[in-house]
C-alpha cells in the first residue's frame, strides 16, 4: 500500500515535471530569444546605472536602440553644459523620426555627488526630453571600467572637480560603436552628424 | 606527500602575499596642478611580485569569460594572451613563474577584483617605486636612475625573467622597475600633454579642469616613460611587456 502510493506519488511528480519542464520549453521556443550580444559590444560589459528617477537598471536594457553616450558630472561649471549643447545639436538637426529613434544617455563621472536628484536638477534646469534623455550614475568602482570602454580619460581633482576627454559616442541597437567626435559645443561634428542620422534612419 | 607539496611551494616565498605601506604625502614627479605640495597617499597593501602566468591561469579557469577565445572584444584586444599555448595552457612560451602580459586593463581589473584587490593607483605604484633597496626615496640619486634607465635600453624581445628574483625595495616590494610595465587603475588618468595631439581645438575644448599634467621631474625619465606609455593606452590594450600587480586598502 505504502509502496504503490509512493510510486503513484513519483508518477505524478514525473508527469508535473514534464509537463513544467514542455511548458518552458514551449516558452522558450515561442518568446524571441535576443540574439548574442556581439564581442564588440560595449553592453559586454556590465554596468548597473541609477538614473534621475532614482530607477536601478543594467545598462544592457538599453539594447534595441542607437544611442548617443557621453560622460559627464553635474557640478562641472565648464565642460560639461556643451557636452548637453552637443546633444541638444544633433537632436536639432534629425528629423522628427530620425529623433524618435534616437537615445541619448549621458553617465556621471561623479556618482558621489551625482544623485537622482542632482541629475534631476540637469534635466529640469536644461529641459530635457526624459522619454529620450537619461542621466545616470554608475557605482563609483565601475566608472573607470565604463570610462574605458567608451574610450574616456578623466582623473579626479583635489577641489571635487574633474580634468577629463569629452567625447560623443553613437553606438548602434547592440551596442557597438558606430562614431565617436571629441567636437562638443552647439555646433555638431559634420562626420559624427552623417552617422548618427545614418543610423537613426531605417 | 600531499601536506608537503604546498609546504615546499611556501619554502621559496617570500612571506605573505602582500606588503603594508604607510602611505603619507608624496611629491610626484608629475605635476599636478590642484596638488602642488604633494599627493596624499592613504595606507595600502601591494603585491610584493607581479601576478604571474601561473596565477592568471587558474583565473581564467575558474572565469572562463576572461579566457581568449571567449572574451569580449571591448575588454581585451585580439592579441589577448596570445603567447599562451591555448585558451587554458601556457605552454612554452609562457612559463608559470614568469609574469603574466598581453593582459588588456579590463582583465587585470577582472583579476583583483576576483580577489577581492584592485589595481593599484598611479600615485601608489610611484610611491612605492621610489624606493631602492635601502631608501624609501631614491629618485634623486643619479646612480640609481640609471640603474633603472638601463634596463629600458634593453631590448624587450628577449624572454622574461621569473617574477620575483630582483632584491626587495626599501618596503619589501619586487620587480617594480626591471621586469615589465604594470597597468595602475587609473591608467586613464594621466592626460599628458602628448593626448592634444592635432585636435584642431584649443586644450579647453578637450579638458575640462586644470588641463594637461606636466612632469614636475624633467630627469626622472624613467617615470616620464612609464607615464607616456599608460597615457597612450586604452583599457582593451594588451603588450609584451605590460603586466600588473594588486593592491588593497588598508582597512
Amino acid at each position: 500500500m505504502k509502496k504503490s502510493f509512493r510510486a503513484l506519488l513519483f508518477a505524478v511528480l514525473a508527469g508535473l515535471a514534464f509537463t513544467l519542464l514542455s511548458a518552458a520549453a514551449l516558452a522558450a521556443d515561442s518568446a524571441p530569444k535576443p540574439a548574442p550580444l556581439p564581442r564588440d559590444s560595449v553592453y559586454q560589459l556590465p554596468l548597473r546605472l541609477t538614473d534621475q528617477s532614482a530607477q536601478v537598471w543594467d545598462w544592457r536594457t538599453r539594447r534595441g536602440r542607437p544611442q548617443l553616450v557621453s560622460m559627464f558630472y553635474t557640478s562641472c561649471q565648464y565642460i560639461c553644459p556643451l557636452i548637453v549643447d552637443s546633444g541638444k545639436a544633433i537632436d536639432h538637426n534629425l528629423t522628427p523620426a530620425q529623433r524618435a529613434r534616437l537615445r541619448v544617455l549621458l553617465i556621471s563621472m561623479d556618482p558621489a555627488h551625482d544623485t537622482p536628484a542632482a541629475l534631476q536638477s540637469i534635466v529640469d534646469k536644461r529641459r530635457l526630453d526624459p522619454q529620450r534623455w537619461t542621466l545616470a550614475a554608475p557605482p563609483a568602482a565601475d566608472v573607470r571600467a565604463v570610462a574605458g570602454v567608451l574610450g574616456i580619460r578623466y582623473r579626479a581633482l583635489a577641489d571635487g572637480n574633474f580634468n577629463h576627454t569629452s567625447a560623443l559616442v553613437l553606438l548602434d541597437a547592440d551596442g557597438r560603436i558606430l562614431a565617436r567626435t571629441e567636437q562638443v559645443g552647439s555646433r555638431p561634428d559634420p562626420e559624427f552628424l552623417a552617422a548618427v542620422r545614418k543610423a537613426t534612419t531605417p | 606527500m600531499l601536506l608537503a607539496l604546498p609546504l615546499a611551494g611556501l619554502a621559496g616565498d617570500a612571506g605573505p602575499r602582500y606588503v603594508g605601506l604607510p602611505g603619507g604625502t608624496f611629491v610626484s614627479a608629475l605635476q599636478y596642478e590642484d596638488a602642488k605640495t604633494g599627493v596624499r597617499v592613504a595606507p595600502f597593501a601591494l603585491m610584493r611580485k607581479p601576478v604571474t602566468n601561473a596565477d592568471f591561469l587558474a583565473f581564467v579557469r575558474a572565469h572562463p569569460q576572461w579566457q581568449r577565445d571567449r572574451v569580449a572584444g571591448v575588454l581585451a584586444e585580439p592579441r589577448y594572451l596570445s603567447h599562451w599555448a591555448s585558451p587554458t595552457a601556457l605552454g612554452p612560451q609562457a612559463l608559470p613563474q614568469q609574469p603574466v602580459v598581453w593582459v588588456s586593463w579590463f582583465a587585470a581589473n577582472a583579476y583583483c577584483e576576483s580577489i577581492d584587490a584592485r589595481l593599484p593607483t598611479w600615485s601608489e605604484w610611484e610611491y612605492a617605486a621610489a624606493a631602492d633597496e635601502t631608501r624609501k626615496d631614491a629618485r634623486k640619486d643619479p646612480a640609481w636612475r640609471e640603474r633603472i634607465l638601463a634596463w629600458y635600453a634593453r631590448p624587450s624581445n628577449e624572454a622574461l625573467p621569473r617574477a620575483g628574483l630582483q632584491a626587495a625595495n626599501a618596503w619589501g616590494v619586487q620587480d617594480l622597475h626591471g621586469l615589465v610595465w604594470e597597468w595602475t587603475d587609473d591608467y586613464s588618468s594621466l592626460l599628458v600633454s602628448g593626448d592634444n595631439r592635432d585636435q584642431g581645438d584649443p586644450d579647453r575644448m578637450k579638458f575640462c579642469g586644470a588641463g594637461a599634467l606636466s612632469m614636475q621631474d624633467r630627469e626622472n625619465y624613467a617615470v616620464l616613460m612609464r607615464v607616456a606609455m599608460l597615457s597612450s593606452l586604452e583599457g582593451a590594450d594588451a603588450t609584451a611587456n605590460l603586466g600588473f600587480r594588486c593592491a588593497r586598502s588598508a582597512r
